[in-house]
């Protein structure tokens, strides 16, 4: 298994270099992902061959453009395993996505005095559309406490669902803890409570299985260019039930049904609500990625990336003075690792990395109540994928040594 | 190996501000006060100055941030204390030309802030090394009426 991941790095062209007089290691793929030759090929091909606007001309190159873009819905949908391509909308990413949840769908089932419940790990994307909601409707956003080494604390979630709550939205996976929230349990118990559950899967879908169905999520969103896919292309997944009872967000060409002097008519799911031009190229390019995903197999990649964290975890804990934030035990967390060193301020870190040729980010991560939460002002961050071998993780660690070295001891 | 690098950015002088800085604190008395925050990074400075009869008589500076932007607040303490406001202004922007690598009129009226000139070459820091600069500017800028603001990211990089 490992050996056939190392070769992976080949179809990276953009691994190939050296940064700083140093092979470049790419360690911030929370952030974004690298694309193999075979998605930019995706994209140029469409465009040199097949480029027009969808569904609307009659001519070759449009019928090709439209049936490329649809076709790449249904390889979507099959990936995480939506019922219908009517579930599946493309949007511009998760960011876009939560903000048609909460602006739709919260406008359809939010009033005021309810609760939206949300977590201490979420990212600002699931924090900031809920507040702006809740401001709206003079709704609560209450947030769910984190137990002692970052998980979800379940009892103050279920302390904290009650009748009142009509939206949860969580993280599946944090994207500074790499902790893997259980979604289906939480499905049942929000459900119970016939309560809504939307689910930020950025960090989830490119590193494991996820099967919208048997997760029970209502929505569910994520985006491309955290799984080698392109830029600016994303999904929202939602129950059809759900869909159909939520007004556009955006209103315009590609999604009116008959427009007359002072209505229209919407398209049917999942075209309403797709308004202007979409991204074409991102679609074919994500669905690239996806085919491209499924010949490793999600387990495949989900037990790699456990194996890199399993093989350098050990490694950085010997390292003094080096806090590593999250649960301890690997097994609910991804390929992700927040940390800082004692005394040495995160962007010190990067960039002294940087020097190494390792990129990590420091900051906050676009989670600040989280970062309040562990009292940290930032952190480094530090987040395998696929392309990413044993040999990364050998420099990652030299990189945190020399860089404490260098700033602990360089003095003297 | 490529740490040495390092070296053009964290030059001894640089690291002695960052872990002794002068004038971390507050005063008692001070016409000025602000905060400034560095969103993405989440740095955050405050900076006090006490200016009498158009001068800067004394100055404090507090907040957390990473070697760079302390160092520079330190620094930026030592270059301004006991000017005139225009002239603290001048050496702002002198400041802000050093870190972009460009060439200044008079370098030695920065005193140990030129050291941070090897910042050119690190362009995701240059915002690190101005923060402070950028918060005196605004203080300055309002005369002691004691502003509290944020400034975001994109706009301290000029």
């Amino acid at each position: 298994m490992t050996d056939s991941f190392d070769r992976l790095k080949q179809d990276f062209p953009i691994l190939n270099q050296v940064i700083n007089d140093e092979p470049l290691v790419y360690l911030d793929n929370a952030a974004t992902t690298q694309k193999p030759q075979t998605v930019l090929d995706a994209v140029e091909t469409y465009y040199h061959t097949s480029n027009a606007n969808v569904h609307r001309g009659v001519h070759t190159l449009a019928e090709r453009a439209t049936s490329q873009y649809e076709g790449s819905r249904e390889v979507i949908r099959n990936f995480i395993n939506a019922a219908e391509t009517a579930e599946v909308l493309l949007t511009r990413g998760t960011t876009t996505s939560l903000n048609w949840v909460a602006r739709s769908f919260g406008e359809v089932v939010v009033e005021a005095g309810d609760e939206i419940l949300i977590s201490y790990m979420e990212h600002h994307s699931n924090i900031v559309p809920w507040q702006q909601l809740a401001k709206k409707k003079q709704a609560k956003l209450v947030y769910v406490e984190l137990t002692e080494d970052g998980q979800l604390d379940l009892d103050d979630f279920q302390n904290k669902l009650t009748d009142k709550t009509k939206i949860v939205s969580l993280t599946h996976v944090s994207n500074v803890l790499g902790v893997v929230n259980p979604i289906q349990q939480i499905a049942d118990w929000v459900h119970e409570k016939n309560g809504y559950l939307v689910v930020d899967g950025a960090q989830a879908v490119p590193h494991m299985p996820v099967d919208v169905q048997a997760l029970q999520a209502d929505f569910y969103a994520f985006s491309g260019h955290k799984m080698l896919g392109p830029t600016g292309i994303g999904v929202l997944y939602g129950k059809r039930a759900l869909l159909e009872q939520m007004e556009p967000v955006e209103f315009g060409g590609e999604m009116i049904d008959f427009v007359e002097e002072q209505d229209s008519t919407w398209k049917e799911l999942p075209w309403k609500f797709e308004a202007g031009t979409p991204n074409i190229a991102g679609a074919i390019g994500l669905a690239v990625a996806v085919q491209y995903l499924e010949r490793i197999g999600m387990e495949n990649i989900a037990q790699h990336e456990r194996e890199l964290i399993e093989y350098v975890m050990p490694k950085l804990k010997q390292i003094k003075g080096l806090t590593i934030f999250g649960p301890e035990d690997l097994r609910f967390r991804t390929g992700v690792i927040s940390f800082n060193i004692d005394g040495v301020h995160p962007h010190d870190v990067a960039t002294a990395m940087d020097m190494e040729g390792v990129a990590v980010r420091a900051g906050h991560h676009c989670a600040q109540p989280l970062m309040t939460y562990l009292n940290q002002p930032a952190t480094a961050r530090a987040s395998f994928y696929i392309y990413n071998t044993k040999a990364d993780a050998d420099k990652f660690v030299e990189a945190i040594l020399a860089t404490k070295e260098f700033f602990l001891n360089g003095l003297n | 190996m490529a740490l040495t690098k390092l070296d053009q950015l964290y030059r001894a002088v640089i690291l002695e501000h960052s872990q002794t800085p002068r004038r971390r604190g507050t005063l008692d008395e001070s016409t000025t006060q602000i905060e400034l925050r560095n969103p993405t990074c989440g740095d955050v400075i405050q900076v006090q100055l006490n200016i009498q009869d158009g001068v800067v008589k004394d100055v404090r500076f507090d907040g957390s941030g990473c070697t760079i932007s302390l160092a520079s607040a330190s620094m930026m303490t030592d270059a301004i204390i006991g000017k005139p406001i225009e002239e603290a202004l001048n050496l702002s922007k002198e400041f802000s030309q050093v870190v972009q690598g460009n060439e200044t009129e008079d370098q030695n009226a920065l005193g140990d802030a030129m050291m941070l000139s090897g910042v050119s070459k690190f362009p995701a820091r240059i915002k690190c090394a101005t923060l402070s600069w950028k918060a005196l500017e605004k203080a300055l800028a309002n005369q002691g009426t004691g502003v509290d603001g944020q400034m975001r990211h994109e706009e301290i990089t000029e």
